[in-house]
């Protein structure tokens, strides 16, 4: 008889089972003989957990005075310079922040938006299962099943929600956006699925690469060949708020 | 006797004539006048369909998009049949200037039929009207 545990702790080791039973019976059914890779799932098939997208910011290579990914970010999802409501309001899905070291004065800025956490408290608390973590582990919210109540807000301890407060017109076709809901960086997820065949970029993390400085990298973390995979393996890195053990799938360096 | 069983078939004839004739009249009238949208009345003057027969959209086009939409929120399936954003591309419609007029807007193919079924249409809220500026 094992020893009975509380209903918020989740049993790791049951979720590593499942994921590897489902994903080797995923991978028979699939095509047999034929290994697909992370970055090309068809439209018509469903997220696996054989994909873990991520990304990695290196606080070293960002400039403080630099806004590309956030401004990217904006156009992509139409929430950059909202012309309704009272700017302290207006929705957020990045935004950078700065740590000063009072010692030192040295400044350091990075980016902070969802972070994507394996065990998300947003999904945790929300009451109608409109807070949800996708199998590839975007963390998303249902806005045809949130009811408004702003708990996940409360409970993410990265402050990467926002709530909308007014009626929104020429919102942008691949993201809907609605008053009395809350909503949060997507991670893409659109670009993602529907990139078929090709290496997906987010917004934000192409714009870092163009504009910026190249100091966000996005990838499928359970790829081990990957770019963010091989740079998580080989150089030191860190999750902001470990101690929480949230297991999130934004990493930061230099921070 | 019989005279008069023929008169009252008679009868029956001309009233069920009179009857179904405007009716078929009112149904074509509704197909012509309708803002299908320009993609859309490209593809009827080819003869080609929506993605279902016609008379299956009418009736239970909800039913496809909301089946659709669980799939793409919940399990990222994107295909291009039943999704709304597909809808939208074909059947909006431009005005003289080559910009697209919403498609909940008064006369338009969402709003038009809605209106007519006193069903109210909220889709809108929170889904982008027009496709992606061109």
């Amino acid at each position: 008889m094992s020893k009975p545990t509380s209903n918020d702790a989740p049993d790791f080791a049951r979720r590593a089972f499942v994921a590897k039973a489902t994903t080797a019976a995923g991978a028979a059914v699939v095509a047999p003989g034929l290994v697909v890779t992370a970055f090309a799932k068809p439209a018509d098939q469903p997220v696996s957990a054989k994909t873990r997208w991520g990304m990695l910011i290196d606080a070293a290579k960002c400039a403080a005075d630099c806004t590309a990914c956030v401004d990217s970010c904006g156009d992509q999802h139409g929430w950059r310079d909202e012309s309704v409501g009272r700017p302290e309001q207006h929705a957020q899905w990045i935004r950078k922040v700065g740590l000063r070291d009072t010692a030192t004065g040295h400044v350091t800025s990075v980016p902070v938006m969802c972070q994507h956490c394996e065990t998300a408290p947003c999904a945790d608390v929300c009451p109608t299962g409109a807070s949800y973590r996708r199998p590839d582990g975007i963390v998303l919210v249902n806005m045809h099943t949130c009811i408004g109540c702003r708990y996940c807000m409360m409970a993410c301890p990265y402050k990467a929600r926002s709530f909308v407060h007014q009626t929104l017109t020429d919102q942008l076709p691949d993201t809907p956006r609605g008053k009395g809901c809350v909503e949060s960086c997507n991670l893409c997820a659109t670009l993602i699925d529907e990139s078929s065949g090709t290496a997906p970029q987010t917004a934000c993390s192409a714009a870092c690469q163009k504009d910026g400085n190249g100091a966000i990298v996005f990838g499928d973390l359970n790829d081990p060949n990957s770019e963010i995979s091989q740079r998580l393996k080989k150089e030191p890195s860190e999750q902001l708020r470990a101690d929480l053990g949230l297991n999130t799938g934004v990493r930061y360096q230099h921070v | 006797m019989m005279q008069q069983v023929r008169y009252v078939l008679l009868a029956v004839a001309v009233l069920l004539g009179g009857w179904i004739v405007p009716t078929q009249q009112a149904a074509a009238d509704i197909d012509e006048d309708i803002a299908l949208g320009a993609k859309a009345s490209a593809a009827k003057e080819r003869g080609e369909g929506c993605v279902e027969p016609t008379e299956v959209m009418r009736s239970q086009h909800m039913k496809f998009l909301l089946h659709h939409r669980d799939e793409t929120v919940l399990f990222g399936i994107r295909t291009k049949k039943y999704s709304l954003k597909n809808c939208i591309s074909c059947h909006v419609s431009e005005d003289q200037a080559g910009n697209y007029i919403r498609i909940n807007s008064e006369g338009q193919f969402c709003q038009e039929c809605h209106e007519e079924a006193a069903v109210h249409l909220d889709c809108f809220q929170c889904h982008a009207t027009t496709p992606r500026k061109k």
